[in-house]
């Protein structure tokens, strides 16, 4: 990093509309600090509705970014490597996910693997049961908007690798698969690990997709941002804000753990 | 789902960026911006299962977006209000959230019963899963959608079932009344406890003994502090008087 000599000036005109950005996105932090009921923290955290929701939370995130990093580095090897036609419009269709508003992923899984779905009606006569309902289909959602930011974290990681070390490989011998386990994987580990981080940290929080296809039922499809508002729906603020600090504690933890290692050097 | 269901008319009536940000600020809380024309603005907190009558009765009373709807579970409009959101008349599916409203403040003068809605037992049409009676919702291998215990139709289904002596083994507990009805339309569960009035062509009605049919009423009362309150008062006199009997009962409430 280069660093000026003198500090630069902060024009006058940007103090305002900084300070409320900074307000739109501080104030609501502050706001869940300054509500949380803290006499009652440990008794809200050991509730068995917290517990159960915390438990599967972390089942089904861990289950979607093992699904997502078995699907998705062969998915970033093809968009980084791969020669074929369509290319670019295949990684444009994997980036969807990522502005596609997650209700709409839980309606178009609904649509697909619901029971009156294409897929969904084919599942069920083949094998008698149906997703919606299920833990399988937390993960599923979970894996549909998480596995673009794996995908993309990995993509990035082989674009920016030194192929010759690859190439040498191939002169000596090494089968495709030798390379990529041997010289390719430890050499983008780093972009695998913070896509993987990125991916569990979005799985933890989704909540459109999987409310509207795999419905809300504690202990089998009510995660801990749906247990959060069921609670808010139901009138109990104080579980409300308290699954609430829970999940800016885990998202906060991540970022710390991102820039630490990997996102930001020097 | 969908606490907003019909977004607040608030940029129209803003003006200048400074107002918007201003107005998106206090939006956060729940409230309209503070435009040359809030004061004509009626903001109504309503109970998920009157979306389509008070949708209706706000275009039939007034021209241009004067009154801004937002729909949502009863208890959920309750603790918006607790939270210091700011509208002019709250509208429940129920006594219960009512009277957490009234023990709060958070309402003034006496509540008026306005509507009535029955829950009813819902199968998609062909009824796939045979369903005969309240009894089939304990079955294990049946798709079953119920509301959250907490949310008034949820309130509703316990009681129905606690009065057939059913336990009920449902797969979702869904976090309002509408959200229920939409898992049953799509056909994703075999049966459902829903209101009466949000009974769609793709449903049928399980016939049901008269003992076993819980009736819900519906409250409507001014919020305490409403900065209309004669656009409250107007809205609250529309919606008890013969437009909004009217469109009630077109959609399927009973009216006293």
């Amino acid at each position: 990093m280069t660093r000026h000599s003198a500090e630069a000036r902060v024009p006058v005109l940007f103090v305002v509309p900084a300070g409320l950005g900074l307000a739109i996105l501080l104030l609501p932090l502050a706001g869940l600090l300054a509500r949380a009921p803290w006499n009652r923290l440990g008794e809200i955290l050991g509730s068995d509705g917290v517990l159960t929701a915390l438990r599967l939370s972390v089942l089904t995130a861990t289950l979607a970014t093992a699904i997502c990093l078995v699907c998705g580095i062969p998915l970033a090897w093809l968009l980084a490597r791969g020669s074929f036609p369509g290319r670019s419009l295949l990684r444009g269709l994997v980036t969807v996910p990522l502005v596609l508003p997650p209700v709409i992923g839980g309606i178009a899984l609904l649509v697909a693997f619901g029971r009156g779905g294409t897929v969904g009606s084919w599942l069920e006569s083949a094998t008698g049961t149906t997703l919606p309902f299920t833990t399988a289909a937390v993960v599923i959602a979970q894996s549909f908007v998480a596995m673009p930011f794996l995908v993309i974290a990995v993509e990035g990681a082989l674009r920016g690798a030194d192929r010759r070390y690859e190439d040498v490989a191939a002169t000596l011998g090494a089968s495709p698969w030798t390379i990529f386990r041997r010289v390719t994987l430890p050499a983008v580990a780093p972009g695998v690990l913070s896509g993987a981080v990125l991916c569990w940290a979005r799985a933890l929080g989704e909540f459109g997709a999987t409310i509207t296809f795999a419905g809300s039922f504690p202990g089998i499809t009510r995660t801990l941002p749906l247990e959060a508002y069921t609670a808010i729906g139901a009138g109990d603020a104080e579980t409300a804000i308290v699954l609430s600090l829970l999940m800016i504690v885990v998202a906060v933890a991540v970022l710390a753990l991102l820039r630490d290692r990997w996102l930001v050097r020097g | 789902m969908g606490v907003l269901q019909r977004p607040l008319p608030m940029s129209v009536h803003c003006k200048g960026a400074a107002a918007l940000l201003a107005g998106a600020i206090v939006a956060l809380g729940g409230a309209g911006c503070s435009g040359p024309d809030e004061s004509d603005r009626v903001t109504v907190l309503a109970a998920a299962s009157l979306t389509e009558p008070f949708t209706t009765l706000a275009d039939e009373v007034s021209d241009d977006d004067e009154i801004a709807l937002s729909f949502g579970a009863s208890s959920a409009l309750v603790e918006q209000l607790r939270a210091g959101a700011r509208a002019d008349v709250l509208a429940t599916a129920d006594t219960r959230t009512m009277a957490h409203a009234v023990d709060a403040g958070l309402v003034t003068g006496d509540p008026i019963v306005f509507a009535r809605n029955s829950l009813v037992l819902a199968v998609p049409t062909g009824n796939p899963g045979s369903v005969s009676g309240l009894a089939d919702l304990a079955r294990d291998e049946l798709r079953v959608a119920l509301c959250e215990p907490q949310v008034p139709c949820g309130a509703a289904a316990e009681q129905m079932l606690a009065t057939g002596g059913v336990d009920a083994r449902p797969d979702t507990l869904e976090a309002d009344a509408r959200a229920t009805a939409g898992k049953l339309a799509l056909g994703e569960v075999d049966a459902a406890l829903i209101y009466r009035t949000d009974v769609t062509s793709s449903m049928e009605i399980v016939d049901l003994p008269p003992d076993a049919v819980v009736v819900t009423e519906y409250l409507i009362a001014m919020v305490d502090g409403a900065s209309n309150q004669r656009g409250a008062e107007d809205f609250i006199t529309a919606v008890t008087g013969a437009t909004g009997r009217r469109l009630l009962a077109e959609a399927g409430f009973e009216t006293p």
